[in-house]
């Protein structure tokens, strides 16, 4: 026994900034922006705080799941990391929820939805009676370096969640990890201890090689799809939806192209909201789920990559 | 060969079949940026099955050429 998705609620700050608005103070356009990367707009966390969004994404969740947080047994929140270190952004969401169950953090960049769901999937098999929270929460805008056109253009905030219950919606999961820190990392702050406040640190901003970062991700979802389609015994072309992590419209062509799909199989939101990292497929899921568009035996496939570098992906049949 | 196979490609890619390219001419020159340039290696690489390192010394038709040659000798 695995779970089923039983609610998905999603936030987005309200502050919305337009390639023309970055144009403003960056040497850039929007037709640079929209040609590269499809993005047309982002929302930026000016007035909310990290949780305040994350807190949103969850109560909407709850709502849609229509349970209380007090029957939560578990949140696991993907992200890059909150407000603070420490507590956790779990945490936080916790007391702000009124739940009382375990919750921790979980990093693995981009991928922090379907690792969170791999995670959860194995305390399902533990104990099949249990409602699991999973919020996954980015604000890139706090990471990137907004005097770097080339890469602070890419990214947004936002929060997507999910809450699991027991049952068998999960056909296939896999996650994969090569550790490289060439191809993407964001530094640390050093701290200021006598000893080592004098050594050349890194700006604590969002490094990338983007070329890189474009094979990596091509490869990934090719293969990754290629392999949770043969685990769940299902063609790739008899998915109904795929929900790609939102980075790139050309990364998401690339691999269209060459999964010989067409590129209406694939959920494209990248042009509204730019890529949120971990929150990216949850935000498409919640939209899809709210619209209708999941009926008893949907098919949808998720598809991740990200910093690590790390990958996950997985087959769900909607209950 | 490659080179002949490598130009092919390229003016499919840029779906331009009277581009001008010699093994001299720069990615620049031929209106490519880096996302440009990596698909187009890619395309490459599948179609000699094989796979190059890109380290940034690309920078010509010729580098691409000398690239796979050297990865299916």
């Amino acid at each position: 026994m695995s779970f089923t998705i039983i609610g998905t609620g999603s936030a987005l700050p309200k502050t919305i900034q337009t390639n023309e608005d970055l144009a403003q103070f960056l040497d850039t356009s929007n037709e640079w922006i929209v040609s590269r990367t499809g993005i047309e707009a982002r929302h930026i966390c000016v007035a909310e705080s990290i949780l305040d969004i994350a807190l949103e994404a969850s109560v909407n969740a709850l709502e849609n799941a229509q349970i209380k947080p007090a029957e939560l047994d578990l949140i696991i929140c993907p992200t890059l990391g909150g407000d603070t270190v420490t507590p956790s952004l779990a945490c936080l969401i916790q007391e702000q929820l009124g739940a009382t169950c375990p919750s921790f953090d979980l990093n693995a960049a981009c991928s922090g939805f379907v690792y969170g769901l791999d995670v959860a999937d194995a305390y399902f098999s533990r104990n099949a009676d249990l409602k699991i929270l999973v919020i996954a929460v980015d604000a890139m805008s706090k990471l990137v370096d907004w005097q770097d056109r080339g890469t602070a253009v890419l990214f947004g905030d936002g929060a997507g969640a999910a809450v699991l219950a027991s049952g068998n919606s999960l056909k296939a999961i896999q996650l994969t990890a090569v550790g490289n820190q060439h191809a993407l990392s964001i530094p640390w702050p050093k701290g200021n201890h006598p000893l080592t406040k004098s050594q050349s640190n890194p700006a604590p901003y969002l490094l990338m090689d983007g070329p890189e970062v474009y094979r990596f991700a091509v490869a990934a979802i090719c293969s990754d799809l290629r392999s949770v389609a043969k685990a769940a015994a299902i063609d790739l072309a008899d998915i109904d939806y795929i929900i790609p992590h939102q980075a790139n419209l050309r990364i998401i062509e690339g691999a269209a192209k060459r999964l010989k799909l067409p590129m209406d199989k694939f959920v494209l939101r990248v042009n509204g909201c730019g890529n949120t990292s971990a929150a990216s497929i949850p935000l498409v899921l919640d939209e899809l789920n709210r619209n209708g568009l999941f009926k008893t035996g949907t098919r949808i496939a998720l598809t991740a990559f990200g910093g690590g570098l790390t990958t996950g992906a997985c087959v769900i049949e909607w209950a | 060969m490659v080179l002949e196979k490598v130009v092919e490609i390229l003016r499919n890619y840029k779906d331009e079949q009277d581009l001008e390219v010699t093994a001299a001419s720069t990615f620049e020159e031929l209106e490519l940026d880096s996302l440009d340039t990596v698909e187009l290696v890619m395309e490459i690489e599948e179609a000699f099955d094989t796979s190059i390192e890109m380290d940034g010394e690309i920078k010509t038709i010729g580098d691409v050429v000398t690239l796979i040659e050297k990865a299916i000798a």
